[in-house]
């Protein structure tokens, strides 16, 4: 029988499951809360995971924190969109603002690998100039750090995922060749291909954090992938490269501890003014975590949530806030789509959703408004596309089902893309109180004006790119957003940034961000394979810093 | 009546073979065992609720039913829901409550007295209609709206319930779950032997027939 992964924690008693082979354990170093730990971290997904891995290798003692469960994607996932809602963060959050951002599947995990758990794979390099944004483009913020530093680092995390991509990738300086082939074209990306191609701009098959062939070695032991298309709700051959199964079993063989089902309510600072360790519930009860150095990695909404919740004598407005930035600027992507009717079937069920790529307007400058953006293809599953008929066009009763009988001969292109950096959109403390008793995240969101020109703009090319291609009563789907970052940016100015480039926080020196929060701006593409980066490169500072007697 | 697209296609006859794994076979098999009565609900919200799915997506004579309130029932009862709020909703079992007990007494008052349950049709539509076209208001529904309810509830976990269900998923000619097996032909004009036949014109005994040895 199966144990329920919500119901008691996997990891303890000196062992984790392993994920690679039913009901099987890997053995787990394991600290006691009185030993003062080199490094608590706060959340295991993109950006916790990777540094949990990374800094155990290094030799420090680490633990890892996260509220979710640990899954075994091997017994605990089924091929069932509704069933899969249990990946997701549907613990309570208030939303607001001229276009609320939805949440819950639509925006962040709750388990160990976090929000990779049920990611659709695609793994992106931000163009280099947008990290210079400011300086270069003229708008957003400058990030601290070179796209060559990134570059380099960027090379580093494709290895270690074993990204599938094309040979040769279009767009951007060169890069190298990715560690595996890229995916074979479904019936959906075939159509991207042709629509781009019939409105003379380059496509390419998108690089994807999952196997086109075996792994087995030390990096994991995985079959590739089925093209089961399910990969948004967890992938069950484990093909996918989650930090489920690509850093917290590194994380685990050198020597870090995990904590699943253990939700951190507040970081304690003590009298010198530094973090001192992590309060955290697991088990029906709080407990405390000694700690020299607090990662919080928690994503964009929980973690300025949990800055601002450790709020104390000292901090009365949350840890790490002196700029009072802690929170702000968050930004989303646009993810608007459209969709249309082929005459003959795709049935894009088949395989993962997003199998082929255009990038081009992110190295378009030609246009007037600032920012790019990506479309990637598509493949919903029943219960998404319905919610996107009702969301899209308001269907109900006997049209809705009638429409959804076209299912098999639909296609859509989807955008992402970059939103402006806005103090005004934020994360604040609602007085709602979630399971814990803890305040809430409120979050308040409205668009620029540039964000609706970028929008309108990708709409219109996205629907030329698909009425080329023959597609037949297209409809546009407006008020999509996915993804998230800004809350906790980085930058070289303690007055306007919250951590510096290494994700060390200004105020506090053993108090550190890694995840999606620290980024200033979010540039035209899905953020993991960056927040990933950042992780790698900040692991890297850790040790130097270390090394030289300066953490 | 109109004639299914995929005759014959059952996801189910797949139900033992490497298209689904255990952990699909359990949460599957637990839907399709839902319990047919109130566990959340009361029996008058209940009543409510059936009749309301029914109008958000009509059944049809020629597919099995999916029992809507049931689902809604057991959905509410786990109290699964997506976590987030509008700032001016209250959060799911408390919409439905409230959504539910203000179109009764929406009906009420406009049909002298009489329930949701028991108007005909279109009247029903009608004030579904109302409510989607933001023309409904006032004391019944207190500080809900109505117009929000309906989009940001109604019209997520009532096609959410349907397209979750085995008779849906023929309808539309859906693959079903596909673990560990996939797929390999993945052209959507090259079918594997384990994927929906559409019937086209003139071929729909053929598409029987292969629907038949979907396994
Ligand atoms: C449906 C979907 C599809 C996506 N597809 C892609 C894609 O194709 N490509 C891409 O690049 N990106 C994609 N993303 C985005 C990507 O998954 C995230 O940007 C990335 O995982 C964020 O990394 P993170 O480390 O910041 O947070 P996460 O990966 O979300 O990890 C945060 C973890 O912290 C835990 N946590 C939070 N607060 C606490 C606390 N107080 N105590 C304990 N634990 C806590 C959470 O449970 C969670 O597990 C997708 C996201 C979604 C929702
Ligand atoms: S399509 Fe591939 S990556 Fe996606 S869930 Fe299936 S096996 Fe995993």
């Amino acid at each position: 029988m199966l144990s329920n992964p919500f119901s008691a924690p996997r990891a303890r008693h000196g062992r984790a499951p392993d994920v690679f082979r039913h009901g099987a354990w890997v053995s787990m170093r394991e600290h006691r809360e009185t030993d003062e730990v080199d490094f608590a971290i706060v959340g295991t997904g993109a950006g916790g995971g990777t540094l949990a891995a990374l800094l155990a290798e290094q030799g420090f003692s680490v633990v890892a924190f996260d509220a979710g469960p640990y899954f075994r994607p091997l017994e605990d996932f089924a091929s069932d969109e509704s069933e899969q809602n249990k990946l997701y963060w549907t613990d309570r959050r208030v939303v607001d603002g001229a276009n609320p951002i939805q949440m819950g599947g639509k925006n962040s995990g709750k388990a160990v690998g976090g929000s990779t758990v049920h990611y659709a794979m695609v793994s992106l390099r931000f163009r280099p100039e947008h990290f210079s944004a400011r300086t270069s483009l003229g708008y957003g913020a400058d990030w601290p750090i070179s796209w060559q530093e990134m570059w380099h680092y960027y090379d580093l995390a494709e290895k270690q995922i074993n990204i599938s991509g094309p040979l040769t990738y279009p767009w951007g300086p060169k890069r190298p060749r990715y560690p595996y082939r890229a995916h074979e074209l479904n019936g959906a990306g075939k159509l991207l291909a042709k629509g781009c191609e019939a409105i003379g701009i380059n496509w390419t098959e998108t690089p994807l954090a999952t196997l086109s062939a075996p792994l087995s070695g030390p990096e994991g032991k995985s079959p590739p992938c089925a093209y089961r298309g399910f990969c948004r709700f967890g992938c069950t051959t484990n093909a996918k490269r989650s930090a489920l199964t690509v850093w917290i079993p590194r994380a685990l063989a050198a020597g870090a501890e995990i904590r699943d089902l253990a939700m951190v309510g507040r970081i304690e600072t003590g009298p010198s003014g530094r973090a001192t360790g992590v309060h955290y519930h697991r088990e029906g009860e709080w407990h405390f975590q000694r700690a020299k150095n607090v990662v919080v990695a928690g994503y964009a909404i929980e973690t300025p949530r949990l800055l601002l919740n450790s709020a104390d004598q000292r901090y009365p407005d949350g840890l790490a806030n002196s700029s009072g930035l802690v929170g702000k600027n968050l930004m989303t992507q646009s993810n608007q789509a459209v969709w249309g009717r082929m005459d003959e079937p795709v049935r894009w069920y088949k395989g993962p959703p997003s199998l082929a790529i255009t990038e081009h307007w992110n190295y378009d400058d030609n246009k007037d408004f600032h920012g790019g953006y990506i479309w990637l293809g598509q493949g919903p599953l029943p219960n998404e596309w319905a919610s996107i008929q009702t969301g899209a066009r308001g269907l109900w009763g006997q049209k809705l089902r009638d429409a959804m009988l076209d299912y098999n001969y639909m296609i859509g292109v989807k955008m992402v893309g970059e939103m402006l950096p806005n103090e005004a959109n934020r994360v604040t403390l609602s007085d709602d109180l979630d399971q814990y008793g803890l305040k809430v995240a409120k979050i308040t969101y409205a668009w620029g004006d540039n964000d609706k020109a970028l929008i309108a703009h990708a709409l219109e090319q996205m629907g030329r790119s698909i009425e080329a291609i023959g597609a037949k009563g297209i409809f546009l789907q407006e008020d999509d957003t996915n993804h998230l970052g800004g809350t906790a940016r980085m930058g070289s100015d303690r007055r306007t940034s919250v951590v510096d480039a290494d994700c060390r926080s200004w105020d506090i020196p053993n108090l550190w961000i890694c995840d999606g929060s620290v980024f200033p701006t979010v540039g035209g593409v899905n953020p993991a394979l960056t927040t990933q980066t950042i992780a790698l490169r900040t692991a890297d500072r850790i040790g130097q810093l270390a090394a030289a007697g300066e953490l | 009546m109109t004639k299914p697209r995929y005759p014959g296609y059952d996801v189910l006859a797949k139900r033992n073979t490497p298209s689904w794994d255990e952990a699909t076979r359990k949460v599957v098999d637990k839907r399709l065992a839902t319990p047919d009565r109130p566990r959340f609900l009361t029996r008058d919200e209940w009543s409510v609720a059936a009749a309301f799915c029914e109008r958000i997506l009509p059944q049809r004579e020629d597919a099995a039913p999916v029992p809507l309130a049931a689902l809604l029932d057991a959905k509410l009862l786990a109290d699964h829901g997506d976590g987030f709020r509008d700032a001016d909703m209250p959060y799911m079992r408390e919409a439905w409550r409230r959504g539910l007990a203000a179109i009764e007494a929406e009906a009420k008052t406009r049909h002298g007295g009489r329930s949701f349950a028991s108007l005909s049709d279109e009247d029903q539509d009608r004030l579904i209609g109302a409510m989607a076209d933001g023309g409904l208001g006032g004391e019944h529904w207190g500080d809900l709206d109505p117009q929000k309810f309906f989009k940001r509830r109604v019209l997520v976990d009532v096609p959410g319930l349907f397209y979750s269900h085995p008779s849906a998923w023929n309808e539309i000619g859906f693959g079903g779950p596909a673990s560990p097996r996939g797929y390999v032909r993945l052209d959507g004009d090259h079918r594997d032997a384990w994927e929906a036949a559409e019937a086209t014109p003139g071929h729909e005994k053929k598409a029987e027939r292969d629907n038949r040895h979907v396994v």
